[in-house]
């Protein structure tokens, strides 16, 4: 296994912007091996798109991302793809292929990048729904299932060629709480059981407080980074801000 | 034997076999058991135990020090395979972590690996399921043409209830951006038509009645028809995706939910675009079929007055008339094809897809067989 507390993603000064207009600026931090790590902050803060340049998607106007020591912003080509190899990324609405079954949108990952046979494709990705509890659904289309299942088939697909870290998106966005619970509870397991260093993005307090080792917690007024630690730390926080924040999601 | 697992930057894997005693294989796999050291290893063990097929197989795990999902899953394929075999597995030594991973999955739920693929149904089944989804299509055309009657009643014995603003752009989207393409072909396809005939009747000396053909074959056929066609390519298919994608979107739903039917709503909006611009881009089909037919008689020296005068000897008012009134029917036939496939969308992207492709063959099949019976009703009728 990894050793914790070494980081796997290193973000240094980065500024993300839209055109003219900047969303985020001048962000530096440190995510470490085998934590979870969450990214926090109200609407509009720019969290989704701090998650879009992790994920490779977004060039950032400034700064550095480095994901396991190697830089995510100047890398090219064949590095880069085998860079990117190394995160998978469940998107928020889960964004499953939907003219595929379950299996097959497992099954893709690994017949595009794998010399494996189709038995042990069919295993693996048996076993990744096994892992999250959606073993007898293989045969299902995503329309044929809940928006909590979509989710739990979505992290599925993101882990099947074994990343080193777990990007989601709003992962209990959308649930009942019961199914928020599960998600947490499954979320712990795979960071526990697979050593995985997950990073979400959430303004779900009941999932934070259960899930979170570290948060940072974005602003829109400053564009940058409010508060960070863990979430003890910024729920007595000083800065009445993150208070607030804290008040009124523990009221609503 | 020693095999060594690929890798990016190192051999991440290997597997050492131990065949000393013959009523045991021993297996030993150390290094990093990621996808890339099982991907490797899973061939030659699975070969291995094929070509062997122990009584008892031990695993010797101590040496694993990375093991993810995909490498608990070789290890698992190994213990499936000797079980089925007939042998005994035993793994030893695998790491505590790893093997709380591996404590997840059970064997049995995995031993029946589901196909990822259907398995394809025999003839009957397939014609049954054909026959029932053709009757229940044929079925859901006949309740919608029903509820699209009663809603256009409605809409015209009360004319401010329905959404002009959404009409006319409707028609301005559906009909005169439409203009351009329904102009060119329709004058590429007059052309072609005179040349192609004209080429025979020169023999004969005939070639003036070119003006005859063409003009009854696009007032009466070509004209309706190929306006018709490009409508149902590229209106039908607009409907059908746009209704389709408010379909998934649960657009449609929110709509029912608030009190406003869809038919009304959606579709007359649409038929009534149709109903107003299929005519008029028919008369520009018309006119741009008949200048590209005289482009021919003029480069065989027949002045345009000729031609003018020859066509308006050979067709009559009626032609044009008849033409014009089967424009309408196919105005009202693609608006509601594209609208009905567009509401009986499924889910997903695909969905989208589907209703747009079935909407066009379905609108062009129809317009078509809507031509035949306009054709056997005309000819009754003497027009």
């Amino acid at each position: 296994m990894e050793t914790a507390a070494t980081p796997i993603i290193e973000v240094q000064g980065l500024t993300a912007a839209y055109g003219e207009e900047s969303i985020l600026e001048n962000l530096s931090f440190t995510v470490n091996h085998g934590e979870v790590f969450v990214i926090l902050g109200g609407s509009g803060c720019g969290k989704s798109t701090l998650l879009k340049h992790l994920i490779g998607l977004y060039q950032p106007a400034n700064g550095q991302i480095f994901i396991d020591g190697q830089d995510l912003v100047s890398t090219y080509g064949e590095s880069r793809q085998t860079l990117l190899r190394k995160i998978g990324v469940m998107y928020q609405h889960g964004a499953l292929f939907g003219s595929m079954t379950l299996l097959e949108n497992l099954c893709l990952p690994l017949e595009e990048f794998t010399e494996l046979p189709e038995t042990a494709r069919n295993l693996i990705a048996t076993m990744n729904l096994s892992l999250v509890g959606l073993a007898d659904y293989h045969h299902y289309y995503p329309a044929e299932i809940s928006g909590g299942m979509r989710k739990r088939a979505a992290i599925a697909r993101a882990m099947v060629l074994g990343p080193q870290i777990l990007f989601l998106d709003e992962p209990s966005a959308g649930l009942d709480p019961i199914t928020s619970a599960e998600m947490d509870e499954l979320i712990l397991r795979l960071a526990g059981s697979l050593g995985m260093t997950i990073v979400a993005v959430s303004h779900e307090l009941p999932s934070i407080h259960a899930i979170a080792d570290q948060v940072i917690m974005l602003d829109k007024q400053t564009k940058g980074i409010t508060a960070r630690g863990t979430p003890q730390q910024l729920a007595h926080s000083d800065s009445p801000q993150v208070r607030q924040f804290f008040a009124r999601q523990a009221g609503s | 034997m020693t095999r060594s697992a690929d890798h990016a930057t190192a051999p991440t894997a290997t597997l050492t076999v131990d065949d000393r005693r013959p009523e045991q294989l021993s297996l030993t796999i150390a290094g990093r058991l990621d996808l890339a050291g099982a991907t490797a290893l899973w061939q030659t063990a699975c070969e291995l135990i094929e070509l062997r097929r122990p009584r008892q197989l031990l695993l010797m795990a101590t040496d694993i020090d990375y093991c993810d999902g995909t490498g608990i899953g070789l290890l698992v394929e190994i213990e499936r395979q000797t079980l089925r075999h007939g042998g005994s597995f035993k793994l030893k030594g695998l790491r505590d972590e790893f093997a709380k991973l591996r404590e997840q999955f059970e064997l049995s739920e995995l031993a029946e690996l589901p196909s990822s693929r259907p398995e394809p149904c025999c003839l009957p089944e397939a014609t049954g399921i054909a026959v029932v989804k053709t009757w229940r299509a044929l079925r859901a055309l006949v309740a919608f043409t029903g509820e699209l009657s009663v809603a256009m009643l409605a809409a015209l014995r009360r004319p401010q209830s329905i959404r002009w603003r959404d009409v006319w752009l409707i028609a301005e989207k559906a009909g005169a951006d439409a203009l351009p393409i329904v102009a060119l072909l329709s004058f590429l396809v007059g052309l072609i038509m005179a040349f192609q005939a004209a080429i025979p009747m020169r023999q004969f000396g005939t070639e003036i009645y070119v003006a005859n053909l063409i003009g009854l074959a696009t007032l009466r056929e070509l004209g309706p028809l190929m306006t018709a066609i490009i409508l149902a390519g590229r209106s039908a298919s607009a409907f059908a995706a746009e209704i389709g994608t408010m379909k998934v979107n649960e657009e449609i739903d929110a709509l029912t939910t608030m009190g406003l039917n869809p038919v009304p709503f959606l579709v007359v909006t649409r038929v009534l675009a149709a109903l107003f611009v299929t005519p008029l881009l028919t008369l520009f089909a018309d006119l741009f079929g008949l200048a590209g037919g005289s482009v021919v008689l003029l480069s065989l020296n027949y002045p345009l007055v000729t031609y003018i005068h020859q066509v308006q000897s050979a067709v009559s008012m009626g032609d044009c008339l008849g033409g014009l009134a089967k424009s309408l029917v196919f105005g009202i036939i693609i608006a509601a094809i594209g609208c009905l496939h567009g509401l009986r969308a499924g889910s997903g992207a695909s969905a989208v897809g589907d209703a747009a492709t079935r909407a066009v063959v379905s609108g062009i099949v129809l317009i078509v067989i809507g031509d035949g019976i306009f054709s056997v009703l005309y000819y009754y009728l003497g027009i």
